[in-house]
């Protein structure tokens, strides 16, 4: 009788090890798939696009070759300078109106802040097609301004094709993203050294030179730097209202689908790609000098009410906030007028889609499918290995691997994600020291896998770190304690992490869908002829001049992210309320 | 640890199953993959006709400008993926067929077929169905309010009134645009020919990519006066958009729109039966609604608003010159007049 009790502990002692050991390897076997994964949808598409940067069409090296003819072909390398000068351009009023936005909303008494930075945040839900559309009905040759409201008043006409209407849509883009990262670091700052400046009676203008800029430095630098590379990249505002001023986002697709010289299409992505990586890394050096702004002994600041400054701030704001809504108001009732400007009854003409490119509401469709696929796959993928990298204890090495690949796709822009993926899934295998190795993936080209797979790709930076933010607010004991308790790493995951965590996951999930529902430009690649999607249609009927329907369609865009947005903040202050009451005791 | 290794694996082996199922799935469904550049409003029109005659082929259409297809087709001839090409014009099959990717096809019906839209082999390498040609598209609105005179033939398009108010397609990537610059290079021969091209180009304000684009901005009134083809101005007035088309006096250039299969191992079975269907009375019906010239004459009243004799309107063209000589036009008209090109 005692025999066998003692021989039963025994055992369960042993499953116990055993549990733990086998728990040990498969976490061990999880972080090895993780950089496994990682390394071949984000390094090797990569290298793969450099490498056929370096070979003639026939695959042959020839090394620098096709770069010396880049830069010696002047109708190809004028494009870089005109890059350069419209993302410069876009950088400098995005951050100057993001941070004057900023700052009424953090440090004076403007009433309706919230409404403000809401509707300021609209352009973050349209494709940068549409901002392009919008612009053809305010300032075309028909335009709103152009005509004066269908000649009701005198109107002014801008050169709209071109840098101008370039600048102008990427300025509309870019800036709820400036106005964003501003407002954050408006927000941490320390009262104290306000007031230690007005002890020292410093003038406004000083503290605001000695304390404000100092303060918000880091800020600052990444909202420049974000705006650059934003605008350098974008393909879609320049393709509707760019004309004939070249730049390298149209260039790529220029060379791709409008010549298949696919050799080239690379070339220039590496172009595109050089900038970009450069902004990137000193961002990164930049951000890690970052030191704590907030000490415990901080005093959060309370802006004190000015007259003067506070009306003049309440009256910009409202001013933004006014162009925001008549830019894309005029993009709705443009999509509903029908014969703009001869025929100014309204309906939902363009809203049919028979007779027109693009695919129509299966491309609609298809998208919001790929969006939802997306925000699923990827939000479950990202926390995971988020929640490896972060909270478990064992390879560190892995690990350190793991994060840094996680950081590198905020570097690759979406087209050269998207020609990339050409190259290396429709690749039929490789020559490997000798050895032919065949594509196992080349299946998956072609289909709504490598669609879900390049949108998991192109915005997976800002959901890992998203994700690895919520996990470093939750305090590593979690695991010690069940850990200790013999409890596996993947029950505390699912019945302590995950809930905790469900607002920053939700986040992750609305962040996906509402990106991959406006991307245009790594699909555009990528997508077949029985999976039309909606952004591409909208590029697509653009492009035969059905303007009307693009514009309907880029509406149906918009409408579709504003509700699923909607939606998020409803099911978050809910779940607040339930689940997250315990942070604030 | 049992426990998990089980599970880990049957996950494992669930999304391997998973991916076999889409992998076999592929291969069942036979679709038929047809690459053509008919404008997008008439496809549906013409595909509804054949999925009722055939609803057990799967047609899966690639639409785009047609030298875009062109592009396309000559990138993919090492791993073509086209079963066959569709209404694209003659001069770009003429290409595919001397870069070797045509099977010579003779589709049911053909005795039917006037010679010149057809290719003279007894076993033909492309087939016809129709013509287009090109015109002008007028704003009339537009040219009233900029008290612009209407053109009524391409030496009034060198009028410098026009400056900057003409669109135009780009040949390298429109067929439309083809037809149009190799129209007036053989009309007035080479040499005078790029001469009025560079005189015409300084009253273009753009170079479109699409043929039937010039005549939507028309029609939107971005531009008031568009080169394109008669069928869209049509169409674009029957949207209700205040454009009359107009024939130039000196005749329109015109192409043949016509069908290849393509060579590749495997050709389906289904890909005859549609080039068959292509040449059909029943779809030949529908190509002369809105076409005046068909592959063979229908009893179909010619369309509202063209020439009486739609024949007579097209000039004598050479179409093995325009192919032969296509690439060296093309690389000409390129670096001569790309700058006030859309991007594409």
């Amino acid at each position: 009788m005692a025999e066998t009790a003692l021989n039963s502990a025994a055992n369960q002692k042993l499953t116990l090890r055993q549990i733990f050991h086998g728990e040990l390897w498969l976490k061990r076997l999880i972080i090895l798939l993780m950089c496994i994964w990682l390394l071949v949808v984000v390094v090797a598409p990569i290298f793969q696009l450099l490498s056929k940067s370096l070979a003639d069409e026939d695959g042959n090296f020839v090394g620098l070759a096709n770069f010396v003819y880049y830069f010696q072909t002047p109708s190809l390398s004028h494009s870089l300078p005109n890059s350069i000068y419209v993302s410069l351009m876009t950088m400098v009023i995005s951050v100057s109106l993001g941070f004057l936005f900023a700052y009424g909303l953090t440090r004076t008494t403007i009433k309706g802040k919230g409404l403000l930075k809401g509707i300021a945040m609209m352009p973050l839900f349209a494709p940068t097609l549409a901002n392009g559309i919008a612009l053809i009905y305010l300032f075309g040759r028909k335009g709103l301004i152009t005509r004066g409201f269908f000649g009701t008043f005198p109107g002014i006409e801008f050169p709209l094709y071109g840098p101008f209407g370039i600048i102008f849509a990427e300025v509309v883009y870019t800036f709820p993203q400036a106005m964003l990262i501003l407002f954050i670091a408006l927000s941490i700052t320390d009262a104290r050294l306000y007031e230690a400046s007005d002890s020292l009676s410093a003038s406004k203008i000083k503290t605001f030179f000695t304390v404000t800029l100092p303060g918000i430095k880091y800020g600052l630098i990444s909202a420049l730097f974000i705006c650059f590379v934003l605008a350098f990249t974008d393909f879609g505002a320049p393709k509707v209202v760019g004309g004939n001023y070249n730049i390298l986002a149209t260039d790529i697709y220029k060379q791709v689908i409008g010549q298949q010289n696919f050799t080239m299409g690379a070339v220039v992505s590496v172009v595109l790609l050089i900038p970009t990586v450069i902004a990137f890394i000193v961002d990164r050096i930049v951000q890690r000098k970052q030191v704590a702004m907030i000490a415990a002994r901080s005093v959060p600041l309370v802006p004190k009410a000015n007259r003067i400054i506070d009306s003049l701030f309440q009256v910009f704001c409202i001013l933004i906030v006014l162009l925001i809504i008549g830019f894309y108001s005029t993009a709705v009732f443009a999509s509903l007028v029908k014969v703009w400007p001869y025929k100014l009854e309204l309906g939902f003409w363009h809203y049919n889609f028979t007779g027109m490119g693009g695919g129509g509401y299966a491309a609609f469709f298809n998208s919001i499918r790929m969006s939802l696929l997306s925000a699923v796959i990827g939000t479950a993928l990202i926390f995971g290995s988020a929640y490896l990298i972060e909270k478990v204890r064992e390879m560190k090495l892995m690990r350190q691997i793991g994060y840094f690949l996680s950081i590198i796709p905020l570097a690759l822009p979406g087209l050269v994600i998207g020609l990339a993926y050409i190259f290396f899934f429709n690749a039929r295998g490789w020559e490997i020291f000798g050895f032919y190795v065949p594509n196992v993936l080349n299946p998956i080209y072609g289909t709504m896998a490598i669609l879900v797979l390049s949108n998991i790709v192109h915005f997976y930076t800002v959901s890992f770190l998203t994700a690895t933010t919520a996990l470093k607010q939750m305090d590593i004991e979690f695991e010690h304690v069940s850990e200790s308790m013999g409890i596996p790493f993947y029950k505390t995951f699912t019945r302590v992490t995950v809930p905790v965590c469900l607002p920053a996951i939700l986040e992750i999930g609305m962040y996906f869908f509402v990106n991959s529902m406006a991307t245009v430009s790594a699909v555009i690649f990528l997508y077949s002829a029985d999976i039309p999607l909606a952004s591409v249609a909208v590029a697509n009927m653009d492009d035969a001049g059905d303007i009307a329907p693009a514009c309907a369609m880029s509406v149906l865009i918009i409408a579709t992210n504003i509700t699923v947005r909607l939606l998020y903040s409803l099911v978050t202050r809910k779940l607040k309320r339930r689940t997250q009451a315990w942070i604030s005791k | 640890m049992n426990k998990i290794w089980k599970r880990f694996l049957m996950s494992i082996l669930a999304l391997l199953t998973l991916g076999l199922f889409c992998g076999i799935q592929n291969v069942i469904a036979e679709d038929l993959l047809v690459y053509t550049a008919l404008e997008d409003d008439e496809i549906p029109r013409y595909l509804a006709l054949f999925k009722k005659s055939h609803p057990d082929i799967n047609v899966k259409i690639v639409r785009d400008s047609t030298g875009i297809i062109t592009a396309k087709v000559l990138a993919e001839k090492d791993n073509p993926r086209a079963d066959l090409v569709w209404g694209t014009a003659a001069t770009s099959l003429m290409l595919f067929d001397q870069a070797g990717i045509v099977e010579p096809y003779k589709p049911q019906g053909l005795s039917r077929v006037r010679a010149k839209m057809r290719d003279s082999n007894p076993v033909p390498h492309w087939v016809g169905i129709k013509a287009w040609m090109t015109g002008f598209c007028v704003n009339t609105e537009e040219v009233k309010y900029m008290k612009l005179p209407v053109p009524k033939n391409f030496e009034d398009l060198l009028n410098p009134v026009y400056k900057g108010q003409l669109v135009m397609p780009n040949p390298a990537s429109s067929g439309t645009g083809f037809l149009t610059v190799s129209a007036i290079l053989q009309m007035k021969g080479e040499a005078k020919g790029w001469e009025y091209l560079s005189k015409l180009h300084e009253n273009i304000a753009r170079y479109t990519h699409s043929g039937s684009k010039p005549c939507k901005i028309a029609g939107a009134g971005e531009l008031p006066i568009g080169i394109s083809f008669a069928y869209r101005g049509f169409m674009q007035k029957k949207k209700g958009e205040p454009v009359v088309t107009v024939f130039p006096e000196e005749g329109s250039g015109w192409d043949v729109e016509a069908n290849c299969l393509i060579k590749k191992p495997g050709i389906k079975k289904a890909a005859k039966t549609f080039l068959d269907w292509a040449i059909s009375p029943e779809v030949m019906k529908e190509y002369a609604k809105v076409y005046p010239v068909t592959a063979y004459s229908t009893d179909m009243p010619i369309p509202d608003g063209f020439p009486k004799q739609p024949e007579k309107q097209l000039i004598e063209n050479d179409f093995q010159w325009a192919a032969a000589n296509r690439r060296r036009i093309l690389a000409e008209w390129s670096k001569r007049y790309d700058g006030k090109s859309d991007a594409k």
